[in-house]
């Protein structure tokens, strides 16, 4: 890897995937090769991309991500007893690491969780004795000759077949999938709970953390994000709307409502408002990849926590501090509660996360440097590098720079994904993915 | 200390704009979403606290100039002289003129010290439970308000609400004398913009009024029909609204109160 990733990522537009379709993509997950990308939309579809890459033996290769299958992962529910509707959209991807030829993801809405397989096919078999080419049924009467079918390659077929349906274990609306390094596990959270799955059981789970008072009025807090460490298979972490992480041992006891850690860093007095609570809720909660840190997404900021230690994070990056003095205009039309992700490139050397007015920031973490970056198609040419963005806070305002009030708000980007092994990002606009990729000069 | 000053909006529209959120969300596709309606929940208490606090310091004012009146009455009353009609204008203009005075004069003694039995307010909830200092409290699990004690950290004051009437009981430390307090019910009006000192929120008694006097819902009678929508606690998202009569009603100002604990529960 390149020592400084901010310098020489001359980010450039290496293709622009949009939908034909109205829907809002939803989630975006690379797969731990990276070769396939996911998407899950509110329409309950999951795409997903496949890389090629091109002239590989050249010294200035592009990938291209291309369509690989597309399916319909869950349908509008109707939950008759509670009269509530349950709606299709995909909340969380989650891939698992690949053991065999096919490929195997999670996909969940708010109450069911679905592992697919998706699987090639590219011969077909041909030559049966029972029935006719197109299918029919032969007369048994009319053989007179057997013959061994044979296979006979065929266009590239993908499928995605549902293999598990995980249902009914969640009162709450799941927010979090996180599957267990131990590759037999996996997770789901929803805003009081959390259970335990065993891939290959479905009609039951385990209940591992429980936040759910006695009386709900006495409710302060809920379940934001959960997620397994790495390499630890017996090691979780949740995040709570009040700005604290919970770290469990599921060693120590069956039910891990006392955590081992707590993470919190004590609130500034001098910024308390009457949205404090609000954006100190914590939407998004990543593990590194080492697994020594974990990273944190709250309203305004990022944070980088060291595991061992509670009190405070070790780094924190403002990803939009103008908007400290907007809070009130935000609360009055939602924006407030928009639930940004976060995510780390494969050395952990890089954080990332969304923005409005369809900027994402970098943070490289040891140059302390920062890049504002914009994925819109009038800006974006293919391999024409981007050009970094700069908000203007307040006073004069500079050429190139765009002033807080005219920032779209309601273009956001709430859903970004680095590529494990290479300098390759997808970033999702409300109806866009973007994918770009480091220049190589 | 909350701090108003960066918010476009007044507390009162704030809590207006949250109850409305509340009430939109239950129509709202998927069913009710916990954690955003926590966190509008968590807003509407911020919003209240100020606008009571705003409330308190305005009724404090007129309650102060009612006693003043009520005082200049009592004194013309022990007057001997029998006051003839056609002298009651000027009368009136020397009460007016009393009244100003013995007012300012109040007013003064009152930062001093502040008198017992001057504020009316409704039933007090038991203030949330912090960390860092124990409350000394009665009857926590009662539905209906009755006593109520806070230590105010600041001023080393302690404070019973007894059957809606807020009295002073003691200073802890006799040697302290009476200085001016900061908070809720401050005497020395405050005016409206000039919102309490907190320091943080951490080391303050906080009390949640269960009701806004009854002049207040004449004035916000939208507030008031979405109020009832929290009939009972924070369950009471999920059921259906009492009625707006029942709002003003000892049981009901008790069951909101429930409500108002549940989100300032910590």
């Amino acid at each position: 890897y390149p020592i400084s990733i901010i310098n020489k990522i001359n980010v450039c537009h290496s293709e622009v995937l949009s939908f034909v379709t109205a829907d809002i993509i939803s989630t975006v997950e690379f797969n731990h090769t990276g070769e396939l990308l996911a998407t899950g939309d509110k329409g309950g579809r999951v795409v997903i991309f496949q890389q090629e890459i091109e002239n590989k033996n050249l010294p200035q290769f592009r990938s291209e991500y291309n369509v690989y299958s597309t399916f319909q992962s869950h349908e509008p529910e109707f939950d008759y007893l509670k009269s509530l509707e349950i709606e299709e959209k995909i909340n969380k991807i989650r891939w698992l690491p690949q053991k065999n030829a096919a490929q195997f993801l999670l996909s969940t809405n708010d109450k069911t969780i679905k592992l697919w397989k998706i699987s090639e096919r590219d011969k077909r078999p041909e030559g049966y004795n029972l029935k006719e080419e197109d299918g029919r049924y032969k007369d048994p009467n009319s053989i007179t000759a057997l013959r061994v079918p044979v296979l006979i390659p065929m266009d590239l077929m993908v499928e995605a077949s549902p293999r598990r349906v995980f249902s009914n274990a969640h009162t709450y609306h799941i927010n979090s999938i996180s599957v267990n390094s131990d590759n037999e596990t996996y997770l789901s959270a929803d805003d009081l709970r959390i259970n335990l799955w065993n891939l290959e059981i479905t009609d039951r789970s385990f209940n591992i953390v429980d936040i759910k008072p006695t009386n709900m009025e006495e409710l302060t807090e809920v379940i934001t994000a959960a997620e397994f460490h790495p390499l630890h298979c017996n090691t979780l972490v949740y995040s709570s709307s009040k700005g604290t992480i919970r770290l469990c041992d599921m060693r120590e006891s069956a039910l891990c409502d006392k955590h081992s850690k707590l993470f919190e860093e004590p609130e500034d007095p001098s910024n308390r408002s009457f949205f404090s609570e609000i954006i100190s809720s914590i939407s998004d909660v990543k593990f590194s990849h080492n697994g020594r840190y974990m990273m944190t997404r709250d309203y305004l900021s990022v944070k980088v926590w060291d595991l061992n230690m509670e009190n405070r994070p070790v780094e924190t990056y403002q990803v939009h501090e103008y908007l400290r003095s907007k809070l009130c205009s935000l609360y009055e039309n939602d924006c407030i509660f928009d639930k940004f992700e976060c995510c780390w490139n494969g050395n952990d050397s890089v954080v990332m996360t969304g923005s409005y007015n369809n900027f994402f920031r970098m943070f490289e973490r040891s140059q302390r440097r920062d890049v504002t970056l914009e994925a819109s198609r009038e800006n974006s040419k293919p391999l024409q590098v981007l050009k970094p963005r700069k908000v203007c806070a307040g006073g004069k305002r500079k050429k190139d720079e765009i002033s807080v009030d005219s920032l779209d708000f309601n273009k956001k980007i709430l859903h970004t994904a680095w590529h494990p092994q290479e300098n390759i990002i997808a970033v999702a606009t409300t109806n866009n993915l973007y994918i770009f990729q480091d220049k190589v000069n | 200390m909350i701090n108003t000053m960066e918010c476009a909006v007044d507390a009162q529209s704030l809590i207006s704009i949250s109850l409305m959120k509340i009430h939109n969300s239950r129509t709202q596709r998927g069913g009710i979403k916990l954690h955003k309606n926590l966190l509008v929940s968590y807003v509407l208490r911020n919003a209240r606290q100020v606008y009571i606090k705003e409330k308190y310091a305005e009724i404090y004012r007129m309650q102060q100039y009612e006693e003043v009146m009520t005082v200049c009455n009592e004194i013309q009353e022990l007057n001997p002289l029998d006051v003839e009609a056609e002298d009651r204008e000027e009368e009136q203009l020397e009460r007016a003129a009393c009244c100003g005075e013995a007012a300012a004069i109040h007013r003064e003694d009152c930062v001093k010290e502040p008198e017992p039995g001057f504020y009316r307010s409704c039933c007090m909830e038991p203030a949330p439970h912090y960390e860092h200092f124990t409350l000394t409290n009665t009857n926590n699990n009662n539905t209906h308000c009755n006593k109520t004690t806070v230590l105010d950290l600041d001023t080393h004051v302690v404070t019973t609400v007894e059957n809606g009437y807020l009295h002073q009981d003691c200073c802890c430390d006799p040697q302290t004398p009476q200085r001016k307090r900061k908070g809720d019910f401050g005497c020395g009006a405050s005016d409206p913009e000039d919102v309490p000192d907190f320091s943080t929120a951490r080391k303050r008694a906080r009390r949640e009024d269960c009701a806004l006097p009854s002049l207040e819902y004449t004035d916000t009678s939208n507030i008031s029909n979405l109020i009832s929508i929290f009939g009972s606690g924070f369950s009471g998202l999920l059921s259906r609204q009492a009625d707006l009569e029942q709002i003003c009603s000892k049981p009901a100002l008790a069951s909101l109160g429930a409500w108002t604990r549940a989100i300032v529960a910590f």
